[in-house]
């Protein structure tokens, strides 16, 4: 009796997986954090557009610069707008209360946001503003509802218009939700030059988040390399002493 | 150069026991020739206790106990100590390793009744090591001050203040606040690096020392003493020295090559080794979503979560949770059937300790999750038979029909 209760509770399993999925629809951001340029452009749209308001103030720039291939010259002149020391933290400079009173809430530090949210949820966010007259900043956001964040890249993107379709729900009421996008205003860039510039940030925001990434997998192949040949030495040995028992 | 060691060693000798204790504990002590794959976690646990250790010493250099700078300082580790990100996340993940060493280690007291007599007292020094190391983690968890260190801190603490007229006083005194804050921050610090460390050092010298008394037990449950040659050795006995050093050697390079596998190319483990609401730094204002403990104790929050409130309080899951891990310790009088190894027990111990281990699982599956009503069925029934495996254990174990035990150890 036990066992076919066993059983029935395996085979459910799978289905109880799938069950509990669903939520918010995220795009994969297919980020590549070896690959240099797309970290250093992603940097460069983070200075011009992000760092206003976001700090990454676990971060210091003259890491950041030698890990990216960034000349100090370039930060200094570009990137540097709290401090001109360039061993110095990513902070902002606008007032924790003042956010507060401008936004509703203060903008938060980037240095771990691709790893407490990941970065589908970033490129999905970052391409999720829509055109909603009913938000304080006239957007709203397909990831994140009534975000306080104003679209920062707007100029880029341009304004999305985002399509309904009705649908009924459960309870029998005529709900709406968006199906898709369509372009309000031209932004600078085409559609997928914006999907580009995204992706590069969120790359950008993903070595921010752990910078030692590609060095920690380096060296994992070295230590797995090492511990390969150290086994065969140590098998090798342990066998040669068991000769004897039998 | 030898005569001086020898002389060395002898005025060694004759003021402190090395000799007699390296004898007594290494070349001397004669462990059945027939361990097999389960018996490497024993000293796999060793292994990464001393790995948790080092790396915390060096983790405390650096790591500031603070409300206020503890998340920016498991930061400042991870980018500007030199090598502290490999101390951090050797550290983070050797406590999972810790714990997928130690439930592999009792599963194997199970399958071959390493609790029963005359090794009773090395079973409950064993499950005090396990609960002082859910203490210890537990009280890890809180330091790097992230969302769910504080938000699982305040779910367990807030269980004491479900036990009746003393626990809300109970839990303020257990937080030293009246939300886990920087005192309560302060205190786990010093449980974490100081007081349940020496619980744990003392108790594994306890283990170690019962079990070398009353000797080790193998896959056959067959006591080697009782086969002794004329010199007194026991005749399927080999000294721990050279033969399983030498063989745990080979099981604790495989053991670095998984944990290194999953240290150097996916710390978080998908978020079950490093969740990633605790990349959030604290926020006694906002409430996670989903608050869900490291996966080691999802099965006893499953359960906990399972048994209904009466009358709005939650104290029955509590004391439900508590006997879900307390139970382990009547293990040995639970269990009446003389026979130790399940190779040579009747089919009914078979089928529960199955049964048992995918229980388990799936309760340490739904600690993970959000509850549905349908986890939370499934979460009762294996409840239920969680229990049942414990309480109906002097039922069928001793109406179990035994296969002849050998009197030698079987050895290809």
């Amino acid at each position: 009796m036990k066992k076919i209760i066993a059983i029935i509770i395996i085979a459910f399993l799978p289905g109880l997986v799938m069950a509990a999925g669903g939520g918010i629809h995220l795009d994969k951001a297919n980020i590549d954090i070896r690959d240099q340029v797309s970290l250093q452009n992603g940097a460069r749209t983070y200075f011009q557009y992000c760092s206003g308001c976001h700090s990454i103030q676990f971060m210091r720039y003259n890491r950041m610069g030698e890990d990216l291939g960034l000349s100090d010259a370039e930060i200094k002149s570009t990137m540097m707008f709290t401090t001109d020391k360039i061993g110095e933290l990513i902070k902002v400079s606008m007032q924790k209360k003042d956010s507060e009173r401008w936004f509703g809430t203060a903008p938060p530090d980037l240095s771990v946001i691709s790893r407490s949210r990941g970065v589908d949820w970033l490129y999905s966010y970052l391409r999720g503003f829509y055109l909603d007259p009913s938000r304080p900043f006239g957007v709203n956001n397909t990831v994140f509802k009534d975000v306080g964040m104003p679209h920062a890249l707007w100029e880029l993107q341009g304004l999305m218009q985002p399509v309904y379709e009705s649908y009924t729900d459960a309870a029998g009421n005529e709900k709406k939700k968006i199906t898709g996008m369509e372009q309000a205003t031209p932004g600078a860039l085409s559609a997928e030059e914006y999907d580009d510039t995204v992706r590069n940030l969120v790359n950008f925001l993903s070595y921010v988040g752990e910078p030692v990434q590609v060095q920690r997998e380096q060296l994992g192949v070295y230590v797995l390399i090492f511990l390969s040949i150290l086994l065969v030495f140590v098998y090798l040995l342990k066998k040669e002493y068991w000769r004897d028992v039998h | 150069m030898k005569e001086q060691l020898t002389q060395a060693l002898g005025w060694v000798d004759a003021r402190f026991p090395l000799s007699k204790m390296v004898k007594e504990h290494a070349t001397e002590y004669y462990a059945p020739k027939n361990f097999n794959f389960w018996y490497f976690f024993g000293g796999l646990a060793l292994l990464a206790l001393v790995i948790q250790i080092v790396t915390g010493i060096f983790l405390t250099m650096h790591y500031k106990p603070d409300a206020e700078l503890a998340f920016a300082s498991v930061e400042y580790i991870m980018r500007d100590v030199e090598w502290g990100w490999l101390v951090r996340y050797m550290h983070s993940t050797g406590a999972s390793a810790m714990f997928v060493v130690l439930y592999l280690h009792m599963f194997r007291a199970l399958l071959y009744g390493s609790y029963k007599k005359p090794r009773e007292l090395i079973w409950i020094f064993g499950m005090l090591l396990y609960l002082i190391m859910m203490g210890e983690a537990f009280f890890g968890y809180l330091l790097p001050w992230g969302q769910m260190s504080f938000w699982g801190a305040q779910v367990i603490i807030s269980l004491f203040g479900t036990i009746p007229f003393i626990g809300p006083d109970l839990a303020l005194f257990v937080r030293g606040d009246f939300v886990v804050a920087d005192a309560t921050l302060n205190r786990f610090f010093a449980f974490h690096v100081i007081a349940a460390p020496l619980a744990i050092l003392a108790l594994v010298g306890a283990h170690l020392i019962a079990l070398h008394e009353v000797g080790s037990n193998n896959p056959d449950g067959v006591e080697i003493k009782k086969n002794k040659d004329a010199n007194g050795k026991p005749v399927d006995g080999i000294p721990f020295h050279p033969y399983y050093t030498l063989k745990d050697a080979v099981g604790a390079v495989v053991f670095l090559m998984f944990l290194s596998a999953v240290l150097f190319f996916a710390p978080e483990m998908g978020g079950l080794f490093l969740e990633y609401p605790n990349f959030e730094p604290a926020n006694p204002l906002k409430t996670p979503e989903h608050i869900a403990p490291v996966w080691y104790f999802t099965p006893f929050y499953t359960v906990l979560r399972a048994i209904p409130s009466i009358g709005g309080s939650a104290f029955p899951g509590v004391v439900a949770m508590g006997a879900a891990t307390m139970i382990f310790f009547a293990l040995p009088w639970l269990d009446r059937n003389p026979v130790k190894s399940i190779r040579y027990r009747g089919i009914e111990f078979k089928i529960a300790l199955t049964i048992f281990v995918i229980v388990f699982i799936i309760l340490g599956y739904l600690g993970t999750q959000a509850v549905t009503p349908l986890y939370e069925i499934i979460g009762r029934v294996c409840t239920v038979l969680y229990f049942a495996f414990f309480l109906l254990m002097p039922w069928y174990t001793s109406r179990e029909k035994n296969k002849p035990v050998p009197e030698r150890v079987t050895f290809k």
